[in-house]
């Protein structure tokens, strides 16, 4: 008996909390009316950027479809004619496809840009009805003539520290974590400061085994 | 009877079933909405303004849903099944007074009333706790024969599991029905109504009968946490695995009458019905609002409906042998118990009040030895 009625006294708090609970605020968004603000730098659909003269940033380099661990990148490179060249290299992408049902959004193809051409943006709202609408081709990625942007890689959270002035790791020597660009990838191991050293024989190996 | 009589009861059925089926679409929506906001959401709201068509759409979606049957069904029974269990929940709602008028009773007090006297009750026959209790213990029947005849294991599992819990939870059904029937002295639901007129209500006077009869209808509503049959989690759709489209909705529309049903009980035994509060009809400054009306029943129902979502929302379902032991080591002996202390209220001739006091006594004495018991075996046996 005492049990029984400690488990209703138990009953009581039980229903005491759900009570409070009824109280509350609801949490939910009403999605296509109300809409959640996304962080600045969340990964969504790519972007191809263009300079302000117009021309492609890509210059047709391979290096993000060699980095995409999801394979869902597919490029074919074509030689800019000497006349009017389509973007600032010797090459440019002619054919650019993403396939947003394999990509996996972990931007690593922004982070392999040396050019800065390839950008995650925010939309996230992909949604299709096949899969061939969402194969996005060069068309549908790249932004349209005259506009000129750089997309979420121009926000920082946080903000970089004010006292860098070059912010090219491989110049300065230390990496901060405030560009990305080729030659960050791969020195995001080092400590602020740090001088990059270059690896000896021996450690390498060690790392290997 | 006249044929004018028998057209009046039939009026009357077929608006009560009516009105049920309504309930039941609306209290889909309600149960819905509610959850939702216990869980900080909003719920169903796109369907009309704040989705209040929101039952129709559904009822639409599972008219035009196909109507699948498992090969290893056995057809005629897999067809009954949902029928019964649906017929069984509307007809027990037939003995329930929602509205009546005591003017008879004071007429020809103790005989039941004519039927163009009980203004809103399909049937007002002498017997009709014995009605109800036997009406709703057939309900096991729609939930056994349609898990067994799917052809499914997990679905026989259900109501295997369903037919031993109603057994179990009838009797302490109806053990806690009794303490306040003895108080009255009648089977007849208006005759209880009636009598709670210028008394305290029964739940005041019976307060361990009252929780155990809400704890015993939960079960025997197969509501959560008592929702074993069903068990999402560990068998499918338990009972009604095998049933899409409207059968499927035959269940449960079967599981929302009884809930209204049982909730109807519950405010016309302990609650005191259609009365606005003890002693109402005395009362004064009461002119411009009437002392006993169907709105006041209705209410009542709606708060014991509140609290059907509210525990849903509230308690995780009970293991199986939890349930068992809960059944017949707690509820039945407690049941027992408060009908051996009303037989001898009833004798004595006490008080509301006192049977109240007595009771909650009772209730303290057993605290009080339970915990002193533990202590005790606690220092025996360290």
């Amino acid at each position: 008996m005492d049990r029984v009625v400690d488990d209703l006294i138990a009953l009581g708090k039980g229903m005491s909390i759900t009570f409070k609970n009824l109280l509350e605020k609801p949490v939910t968004k009403q999605y296509p009316e109300e809409k959640r603000v996304v962080p600045k730098r969340t990964r969504g659909r790519h972007v191809l950027h263009r300079y302000s003269d117009g021309q492609e940033r890509c210059v047709g380099c391979l290096l993000c479809q060699g980095t995409c661990p999801a394979g869902a990148i597919y490029i074919e490179a074509e030689e800019n004619s000497k006349e009017s060249p389509t973007s600032k290299g010797e090459r440019f992408a002619k054919v650019f496809d993403v396939d947003l049902l394999r990509c996996i959004y972990c931007g690593h193809c922004e982070m392999a840009c040396p050019t800065n051409a390839i950008t995650l943006e925010n939309n996230t709202a992909l949604a299709g009805y096949s899969r061939d609408s969402l194969l996005m081709h060069k068309e549908d990625l790249l932004e349209p003539m005259g506009q000129s942007t750089l997309g979420t890689t121009e926000y920082w959270d946080p903000k970089p520290p004010e006292t860098v002035a070059d912010r090219v790791p491989a110049q300065t020597g230390t990496f901060d974590g405030s560009a990305t660009s080729a030659a960050a990838v791969g020195r995001g191991d080092l400590k602020l400061g740090q001088k990059p050293l270059p690896p000896k024989r021996g450690e390498e190996e060690a790392q290997d085994a | 009877m006249t044929v004018l009589e028998v057209a009046l009861v039939a009026a009357r059925a077929l608006t009560t079933a009516v009105v049920l089926l309504t309930a039941f679409a609306y209290m889909t929506y309600t149960e819905r909405r509610l959850v939702a906001v216990f869980q900080w959401r909003i719920g169903p709201n796109r369907a009309g303004p704040f989705g209040l068509l929101q039952p129709l759409a559904d009822g639409l979606k599972l008219l035009f849903k196909e109507q699948l049957m498992p090969a290893g069904a056995r057809p005629f029974i897999y067809l009954a099944a949902p029928c019964i269990s649906l017929i069984v929940a509307l007809t027990s709602f037939s003995v329930i007074p929602v509205q009546l008028d005591p003017s008879a009773f004071a007429q020809q007090p103790g005989s039941p009333n004519p039927p163009e006297r009980h203004l809103w009750q399909i049937a007002d026959i002498n017997v009709g706790v014995l009605f109800l209790l036997g009406i709703t213990s057939l309900a096991v029947y729609g939930i056994v024969l349609g898990g067994w005849s799917s052809g499914n294991k997990y679905s026989l599992i259900g109501a295997v599991r369903s037919s031993a819990q109603m057994v179990s939870y009838e009797l302490a059904l109806g053990a806690a029905l009794l303490s306040p029937l003895m108080m009255v002295g009648s089977l007849s639901f208006s005759q209880v109504a009636v009598y709670q007129e210028g008394q305290l209500w029964l739940g005041i006077a019976q307060p361990m009968a009252f929780l155990l009869f809400c704890i015993a209808a939960v079960a025997e509503t197969n509501r959560a946490p008592f929702d074993l049959p069903e068990a999402e989690q560990e068998l499918g759709a338990g009972f009604h695995t095998e049933y899409s489209g409207m059968r499927f909705a035959l269940f449960f529309m079967a599981e929302y009458v009884a809930m209204i049903t049982v909730s109807a009980v519950a405010t016309t035994v302990f609650l005191g019905g259609p009365w606005l509060f003890p002693g109402a009809s005395r009362a004064p400054l009461m002119g411009w609002l009437p002392t006993y009306s169907a709105i006041y029943f209705l209410l009542k129902i709606a708060f014991f409906m509140f609290v059907f979502i509210w525990l849903r929302a509230t308690l995780p379902r009970f293991r199986y042998d939890q349930l068992m032991r809960i059944g017949w080591q707690v509820l039945l002996p407690l049941a027992l118990l408060n009908l051996a202390i009303t037989a001898v209220g009833v004798v004595l001739d006490w008080t509301h009040l006192q049977f109240m006091g007595v009771v909650l006594s009772v209730v303290l004495l057993l605290y009080a030895f339970g915990k002193l018991n533990r202590r005790r075996e606690v220092e025996a046996h360290g």
